[in-house]
């Protein structure tokens, strides 16, 4: 693990989130204590160890590639910001 | 006795004597509430006349049949505002029901009111809600508790005989400590997650709140089994997690883990966990020293793995389908980011930025698989444990209630206050925390809580010690002064 080098501003845009000047730099400070601390995980050896990804080992579970019932179209255009003739409006793609 | 001062179980056998009926019970909630939750404010909203119609079909014979059962606000019911304690769903509607709705509603619960929380559940005091903070019922300076801090401070004020609640790191149990109920996780794959809007996948669980470890029980019953809709819902024989309450405890053997028990808790805390101790030994539990070795590294794993999840599973939130949308974005780039800028909180967007970096390019094996790894060692350690004893004692959080606003502006510190609580969901263990006393500050009492951590998928035994224990103190029934 390497020290430290996160660039908030940089992983905000992968994040897709824009932040205030203040939000970058306080972000930052706080962030670089919170990755100083988990520099602790290097102590470990882990030589040998699989990874967990989750508690239960249990791996592809599959159901019958049958239709079942889904939300109502109605029902799920309810809660859209932008909807019109039966679709989700979205902000334009492409030019 | 106040139809708000019985427990859920005795609220069952009044309406099954015809004594009460469903319908006094909501109108005693509802007075309790606009009494109570003005200084407490446990409730984000809540549904009167909805809940009052389904009280008066009732059918109090079926296993929670007429119970009202409060509602964090992370958990869809069809009809009902999901607000997460975020802005970004403010005006959202939730089209469906949780399968754990689903199967209240089946076993005769009534889902009433939305319970108050971290935003998108992350945090440990309850002032991640983007609407207000929720106070402690013990001494309204003081925090709750986290994330699922409405859910416990409702079950302590008595305006709520039972709440669900989520547990992703701690979120169930550490508020129930700190606010003196019972608060419990299941094991990771107990109960379904369908409906619980995603925090940290291979993490989250629900589970209840509740003044007693039978009530908990009769709530876990009705929400447990497989689920189609959630694929990590284990395909394993639904336990009745009650058959073994009441049952003595003598010859279980109790593990101490002893890095538990560390540097720098709280005095009080110490003391009445060990008092704790003294007492299930007393009760016949023969008590062993175990070893968690990795416990110290718990954290800092955590905060890599839930981060991780989060920034994935929150990447829904795009103001496209649901939620909170920018107005005249100039290009889609712009959409998003302010989308998001607008809809989150801080601490939401923290975690976002921690949990894109430790999975990005260059970055992803240092932190995220390495993090998963020493997952492996962590849950290998209670493995090992679990062959020396039947169930472990350890404490709940190391601190009792801090004050509002006190840790606000140190995310680190914040996240430290979960030290005991994370292991078990990095290990898909059940927990409990149950009451075990009070420590004093500036002459605030404040309730202090003892977990109990159980073999995964062993609840019906968990609860059979912490109920052993339970039943032979008083701190259970003690009650704010509000």
């Amino acid at each position: 693990m390497s020290s430290p080098e996160l660039d908030v501003r940089y992983v905000a845009n992968l994040a897709r989130i824009d932040l205030s000047e203040e939000e970058i730099s306080r972000f930052q400070s706080q962030l670089g204590r919170v990755l100083e601390y988990v520099e602790q995980l290097n102590q470990v050896d882990v030589s040998g160890v699989e990874p967990t990804a989750h508690a239960n080992p249990v791996y592809n579970v599959f159901r019958p590639d049958e239709p079942g019932k889904s939300l109502p179209k109605e029902l799920a255009l309810k809660n859209a910001p932008h909807s019109a003739n039966g679709l989700v409006m979205v902000t334009k793609v492409v030019e | 006795m106040e139809i708000f001062e019985l427990s859920l179980s005795e609220l069952q056998t009044r309406l099954r004597a015809g004594e009460l009926s469903a319908v006094d019970a909501i109108d005693a909630l509802e007075t309790r509430i606009s009494t109570v939750d003005p200084k407490v404010r446990a409730y984000l909203s809540r549904d009167l006349e909805t809940a009052r119609k389904e009280a008066a079909q009732a059918d109090p014979s079926k296993p929670l049949g007429g119970l009202p059962i409060g509602i964090k606000d992370v958990i869809n019911v069809a009809g009902e505002p999901c607000t997460c304690g975020s802005k970004m769903l403010e005006n959202y509607r939730a089209p469906y029901d949780a399968t754990v709705i689903t199967k209240l509603k089946a076993a005769g619960a009534i889902p009433f009111g939305r319970l108050n929380m971290d935003e998108f559940a992350m945090g440990s005091s309850t002032e991640n809600s983007a609407y207000h903070p929720t106070c402690n019922p013990w001494d309204l300076s003081r925090i709750p508790g986290g994330s699922s801090g409405g859910s416990a401070a409702a079950v302590a004020a008595r305006e709520a005989f039972a709440t669900l609640g989520s547990d992703t790191g701690g979120s169930i149990r550490q508020p129930a400590a700190l606010c003196g109920c019972v608060g419990l996780k299941p094991s990771y794959g107990r109960v379904s997650r369908y409906g619980l809007v995603a925090f940290a996948s291979s993490l989250d669980q629900i589970g209840p709140f509740a003044r007693t470890t039978r009530d908990c029980a009769m709530v876990l019953n009705a929400i447990a089994g497989r689920d189609p809709m959630d694929s990590t819902s284990l395909d394993i024989p639904v336990d009745d997690c009650t058959r073994l309450l009441g049952q003595d405890i003598k010859g279980l053997k109790l593990g101490i883990p002893k890095e538990y028990f560390v540097d720098g808790m709280d005095a009080q805390v110490r003391a009445a966990v060990e008092a704790a101790i003294k007492q299930c030994e007393s009760l016949g539990a023969e008590l062993v020293e175990v070893s968690l070795p990795h416990t110290e590294y718990a954290v800092g794993v955590y905060y890599i793995i839930a981060t991780a999840e989060a920034s994935a599973n929150l990447a829904r939130f795009d103001g496209v389908r649901y939620g909170h949308r920018a107005s005249n974005p100039s290009d889609l780039l712009d959409h998003y980011k302010r989308t998001r800028e607008e809809g989150f909180g801080s601490e939401v967007k923290r975690r976002i930025i921690l949990g894109t970096y430790v999975l990005s390019s260059g970055y992803y094996d240092a932190y995220y698989l390495r993090a998963q790894k020493v997952r492996t060692l962590i849950r290998k350690d209670f493995t090992d444990a679990f062959e020396k004893c039947d169930a472990l004692i350890c404490p709940t959080s190391p601190d009792l209630a801090f004050k509002l606003g006190e840790r606000t502006d140190d995310p680190l510190r914040m996240y430290l206050a979960d030290i005991f609580t994370i292991a078990a969901n990095l290990a898909g263990t059940c927990g409990v925390s149950v009451p075990c006393g009070f420590g004093e500050v500036d002459g605030a009492k404040l309730p202090i809580g003892v977990q109990f951590l159980g073999k995964p998928f062993d609840e019906a035994r968990l609860l059979q010690v912490a109920h052993a224990y339970e039943q032979s103190t008083d701190w259970h029934r003690a009650a704010p002064a509000l």
